[in-house]
């Protein structure tokens, strides 16, 4: 079913996308498209051309008693003049619609067919992981970046308690003022950022 | 169409409402994303390093570096 619709998009997607050429649903002959063609635009709000190119006998009455008084005219009239000049009004050209859904839908369907390639490229085309991403390997370098005290102000070696040995609780970092809750604890930083309100606004030291 | 009569819609001084909307808006928010940032970051980042440096030791930062046997030039 979202292939479908799929499809009538893409389909319905002019291949161009000028303002001038673009086709509505009826049958166009080749060279109508080198003429001044109708949109419905909402930044192009009167076009080229009338919608309705070939009138009626009682649609060419019409637009002779337009030629008079307008207020001769019935409402009817009047939207049916509208109806020849225009296709669709401003609220039928902007009202929305589920496109939205489809456009998602297959966004995520695809994003799933790409997992399951990639799935199947690490299974059989990569090679092993280099020993540095070993859990071992990794547990050395970070002790060494620890003893090297990488970042040691808001970065990694910040974040280790030197004096336990171990990692700092959350909460626990230097520059906290109290230790309690209440505070806004970031949860994404364990650097954690304290609250706004408890910061003054100081002059740089 | 319908035979009701609508309410006549709001025909002149539309920009003028759009862009007075959107530049006090648009004041606002960037006002206040300068605030949160100068609060939440910048502050927050003048304080971590005064804060580091005012009781800092460098030659025992040296020696803990030292002990822990990560320099070539000296054990």
């Amino acid at each position: 079913m979202l292939a479908t619709r799929v499809f009538s998009l893409v389909g319905k997607r002019a291949i161009s996308t000028s303002v001038c050429v673009r086709a509505h649903e009826s049958v166009v002959k080749s060279e109508d498209f080198t003429l001044p063609a109708y949109v419905d635009r909402r930044d192009y709000p009167l076009p080229d051309v009338a919608h309705v190119k070939h009138l009626s006998a009682s649609q060419k009455a019409l637009k002779e008693k337009e030629k008079a008084s307008w207020s001769s005219l019935s409402m009817d009239e009047k939207v049916e003049l509208y109806r020849i000049k225009f296709k669709e009004s401003f609220a039928e050209m902007n009202r929305r619609s589920n496109e939205w859904k489809t456009v998602v839908g297959t966004a995520m369907f695809f994003f799933g067919i790409t997992a399951l390639i990639i799935m199947w490229e690490k299974r059989y085309v990569y090679g092993p992981l280099p020993q540095t991403f070993d859990k071992e390997w990794v547990a050395m370098q970070t002790k060494r970046m620890l003893d090297m005290k990488v970042n040691p102000i808001q970065g990694l070696a910040s974040k280790w308690d030197y004096e336990k040995n171990e990692w700092k609780k959350r909460g626990q970092e230097e520059g906290a003022v109290t230790p309690d809750g209440g505070r806004d604890v970031c949860l994404w930083n364990r650097a954690c950022c304290t609250s706004p309100l408890l910061l003054t606004w100081s002059s740089s030291e | 169409m319908a035979p009701e009569v609508l309410p006549k819609p709001q025909m002149r001084g539309l920009l003028a409402r759009r862009l007075r909307f959107h530049m006090a808006t648009a004041f606002v928010l960037s006002l206040g994303v300068a605030a949160l940032y100068k609060v939440g970051v910048a502050d927050k980042r003048k304080k971590a390093y005064a804060d580091f440096y005012r009781n800092y030791d460098a030659m025992k930062d040296f020696e803990e570096m030292r002990k822990a046997g990560i320099f070539q030039s000296v054990k």
